[in-house]
C-alpha cells in the first residue's frame, strides 16, 4: 500500500501550510465564516469516520448516530443550564466514546453484512428515538433555544460567526493533532496492519478484536466532538443531524477526499461543501443526481479520492 | 387482534416479495446491494404508467412491472454490478447508494414528488368474510401471491436443474465453477429474476404502501432487516423474517402508535444478537 516511515511523526511543511491557509480564511473571507466553521466541523466528522472505515476497515454506514448523539448531548446540556462550551464537548466525547465502545462489541464480531446492518440499525433507531421524544429533543422541529455562554468567559458568540470560527478552528485542530498522534503511533500501525491482513496480524499475536473495538470507540468519540461543535456553533440541533442521509453524506465526503489518508476527510469536506454552496440555488434533485453519478464513477474509476490523486502527483509515500 | 395479524401477514408478504431477490443477491453473489428498493420502484412506476396511461389491466401491469424491473436489473448487472462481485463491500455500498440517489432524483424529475395515483380493480376492492372475519380482498390477494411465489421459488430451487446449480454456487462458488457450471450466466439470470420479483412487489405496494420517489430510501432498512434477520442466501429465512417484521410493525403501529417504527429496530437488534447469522443460516438454500 503506502510507504510508512516511523519518522513521519513530525508536522510536515505541507501540513503546516494547510492549517495556516485554513486559519487565514478568517481574514480572506470574513463573510463566509459560518460556512468555513461548518466545513471544518464536517471535516472532523469525516476524519472520525476515516478512523473506523479507512484505517480499521470497519464497514459502517451509520456514523451519524454518534454525530447526532454528540449534538444532542451538547445541545441539551446547554439548554438545561450549563452554557459553558467546553463542558458540552467533554460530555459529548464521554457519551459517544462509551456508546461506541458498547456498540463495538456487536460490530466487531459479525460479518461485513451484519456490521453494516447494525450500524444502519442503530442510526435509524436513534433517529426514531429523537423523533419520538418530542418533549426532550423537539422531535422533527429540532432542538431550539440553545444559548451559549461567552467562550472562556470573554468572547461572545457573535452574529458574524467570528468566535464560532476561532472556537471551531482550535477544537478541530487540537482534535486532529491528537487523532494524528494516535494514528501514527504503534496502535495506528496495528490498525493499518489489520486493515491489510487480519490473518497475519492474528498470527503475530496482535489482539485484533480489542484493537478494533478501541478504534471504533475513538472514532465515535471524535464524531461526538464534531457533533457537539456543530450544535454549539449553530445553536440548533436538527433531527437530520442523526439521519441516515447524514451518514451517507459523510461517507461521500470521505470517499471524495480519499479513505485511509489523514487529510482525506478535511479536503473532501472542503471541496464538497464549497461545491454544494455554489450550487445551492440549484434544484436539490439535480444535486442528488450528480452526487449519485459521482459515486458510481468513483467506484468504477477507483477510489483514491483527491488525496489519492495528489499522492500520485507527489513522490510516492509523501502525501498521507 | 385477528385483523392486526392478517394485515401484518399481508404486509409481510409484500416485504418478502421485495426482499427475497436481495437475499439471493447477498447470499449467492455476496453483493451488498442497497439499491434493491430502486428496482421495486422501477416495477411500481412501470405498472402505474401501464395502468394510467396505456390502460392495461391490473394483472397485465403486474407482468409488465416484473419484466421492466428484470430488464433494468439485467442491464445494470452487465454494465455495473458484474465488475464489483469481488470488490470490497465498501465499493459495493458506494455504488448502490449512488444508484439509489440517481434513481430517486430521476424519478422525481420524471414523475414529480407526489404519490402515484392508483385505483384497485373491481375484483380486488372491498372486503370478504372468511371464517367470520372481515378481510380486505386486496390483502388476501397479497397473501395468496406471496405464498404462491414462495412455493414457486422453493420448487424452482429445490427441484430443478437450474435450482441445483444456484444452490451449488451459493455453497461453494469455486467448486461449482470447476464442475462446469457457467456461474456468470447464473448470476446474471438470478440477479435479473430477483429484480423482477422486487418489481412485482413494488407494483403490488401501489395499493398498500403508496409509491413515491423516496421509496428506495424509505424501505431500504426494512429490506435489509428482512434479509439480515432471516439469513442471506435462503428463501425460508426471509419469508419467516418478513412475516415477523410485518406483524410486529403493524401490531406496533396499532397498539403503541407513539413508539412508531422504533419497535421494529429493537426486534432487529435483539434478533441479530440472538442469531447473528439469521433465523435460517445459509447452508444450502431453502
Amino acid at each position: 500500500m503506502k510507504l510508512i516511515g516511523m519518522t513521519s511523526g513530525k508536522l510536515r511543511a505541507s501540513e503546516v501550510l494547510f492549517w495556516v491557509l485554513l486559519a487565514s480564511t478568517y481574514f480572506l473571507f470574513p463573510l463566509k465564516l459560518t460556512l468555513m466553521s461548518q466545513i471544518m466541523i464536517i471535516g472532523l466528522f469525516a476524519v472520525s469516520l476515516d478512523i473506523a472505515l479507512g484505517y480499521a476497515g470497519i464497514v459502517t454506514v451509520g456514523h451519524a448516530a454518534f454525530f447526532g448523539a454528540g449534538s444532542y448531548a451538547a445541545g441539551l446540556l446547554a439548554k438545561h443550564g450549563w452554557n459553558e462550551p467546553f463542558g458540552g464537548l467533554v460530555l459529548a466525547l464521554v457519551i459517544c466514546t462509551a456508546l461506541g465502545y458498547l456498540l463495538s462489541f456487536l460490530i466487531v464480531r459479525g460479518a461485513d453484512l451484519t456490521k453494516l446492518m447494525i450500524t444502519i440499525g442503530v442510526c435509524v433507531l436513534l433517529y426514531e428515538l429523537a423523533n419520538r421524544l418530542t418533549g426532550i429533543t423537539g422531535g422533527s422541529d429540532g432542538l431550539q433555544g440553545i444559548s451559549m455562554a461567552p467562550l472562556l468567559g470573554v468572547f461572545e458568540f457573535d452574529l458574524y460567526g467570528k468566535t464560532a470560527f476561532c472556537y471551531s478552528f482550535f477544537v478541530v485542530f487540537l482534535t486532529f493533532v491528537v487523532v494524528r498522534l494516535i494514528l501514527k503511533s504503534p496502535f495506528g500501525l496495528t490498525l493499518r496492519g489489520i486493515h491489510d491482513s487480519r490473518k497475519r496480524m492474528l498470527a503475530i499475536g496482535s489482539p485484533v478484536e480489542s484493537r478494533l473495538r478501541t478504534a471504533y470507540a475513538i472514532s465515535a468519540g471524535v464524531a461526538g466532538i464534531a457533533g457537539a461543535l456543530m450544535a454549539q456553533t449553530t445553536q440548533f440541533v436538527g433531527i437530520e443531524s442523526i439521519s441516515f442521509a447524514r451518514s451517507a453524506e459523510v461517507m461521500i465526503i470521505l470517499v471524495l477526499g480519499g479513505t485511509g489518508r489523514l487529510y482525506g476527510g478535511m479536503v473532501g469536506a472542503l471541496v464538497y461543501m464549497l461545491v454544494h454552496d455554489w450550487f445551492s440555488e440549484l434544484n436539490p434533485e439535480y444535486w442528488m443526481f450528480w452526487l449519485g453519478v459521482f459515486l458510481i464513477a468513483a467506484v468504477m474509476v477507483g477510489r483514491g479520492g483527491i488525496m489519492g490523486i495528489l499522492a500520485k502527483i507527489a513522490k510516492p509515500g509523501r502525501a498521507s | 387482534m385477528q385483523v392486526v395479524i392478517f394485515d401484518g401477514v399481508a404486509y409481510g408478504m409484500l416485504l418478502f416479495l421485495m426482499a427475497v431477490g436481495l437475499s439471493i443477491t447477498m447470499g449467492l453473489m455476496g453483493f451488498v446491494n442497497l439499491a434493491h428498493g430502486s428496482f421495486a420502484m422501477v416495477g411500481g412506476y412501470a405498472a402505474s404508467v401501464l395502468m394510467n396511461k396505456y390502460e392495461f389491466g391490473f394483472f397485465m401491469s403486474l407482468v409488465g412491472a416484473f419484466v421492466a424491473a428484470a430488464l433494468m436489473g439485467g442491464a445494470l448487472e452487465v454494465s455495473l454490478y458484474r465488475r464489483l462481485y469481488r470488490a470490497h463491500p465498501l465499493d459495493q455500498v458506494l455504488l448502490s447508494i449512488g444508484l439509489v440517489f440517481v434513481s430517486v432524483a430521476s424519478f422525481t424529475y420524471l414523475f414529480g414528488p407526489t404519490i402515484q395515483p392508483f385505483r384497485l380493480p373491481e375484483l380486488l376492492s372491498g372486503s370478504i368474510s372468511i371464517w367470520g372475519m372481515e378481510v380486505g380482498r386486496y390483502r388476501l390477494f397479497l397473501i395468496i401471491t406471496g405464498v404462491a411465489v414462495l412455493l414457486v421459488l422453493l420448487t424452482l430451487l429445490g427441484r430443478t436443474r437450474y435450482g441445483a446449480m444456484v444452490r451449488a454456487a451459493v455453497d461453494n462458488q469455486r467448486v461449482a465453477r470447476g464442475t462446469g457450471i457457467h456461474v456468470q450466466r447464473l448470476f446474471f439470470l438470478t440477479f435479473a429474476f430477483g429484480c423482477g420479483l422486487a418489481g412485482l412487489g413494488g407494483a403490488l405496494s401501489l395499493g398498500m404502501l403508496g409509491l413515491d420517489p423516496s421509496f428506495p430510501l424509505k424501505y431500504l432498512v426494512y429490506f435489509l432487516i428482512v434479509v439480515c434477520v432471516g439469513g442471506a442466501g435462503t428463501i425460508i429465512g426471509p419469508f419467516v423474517a418478513a412475516l415477523l417484521v410485518g406483524v410486529v410493525d403493524v401490531a406496533g403501529k396499532y397498539y403503541v402508535p407513539e413508539a412508531g417504527a422504533f419497535l421494529i429496530y429493537v426486534v432487529m437488534i435483539v434478533m441479530l444478537l440472538v442469531r447473528p447469522n439469521g433465523i435460517v443460516p445459509k447452508k444450502g438454500l431453502a
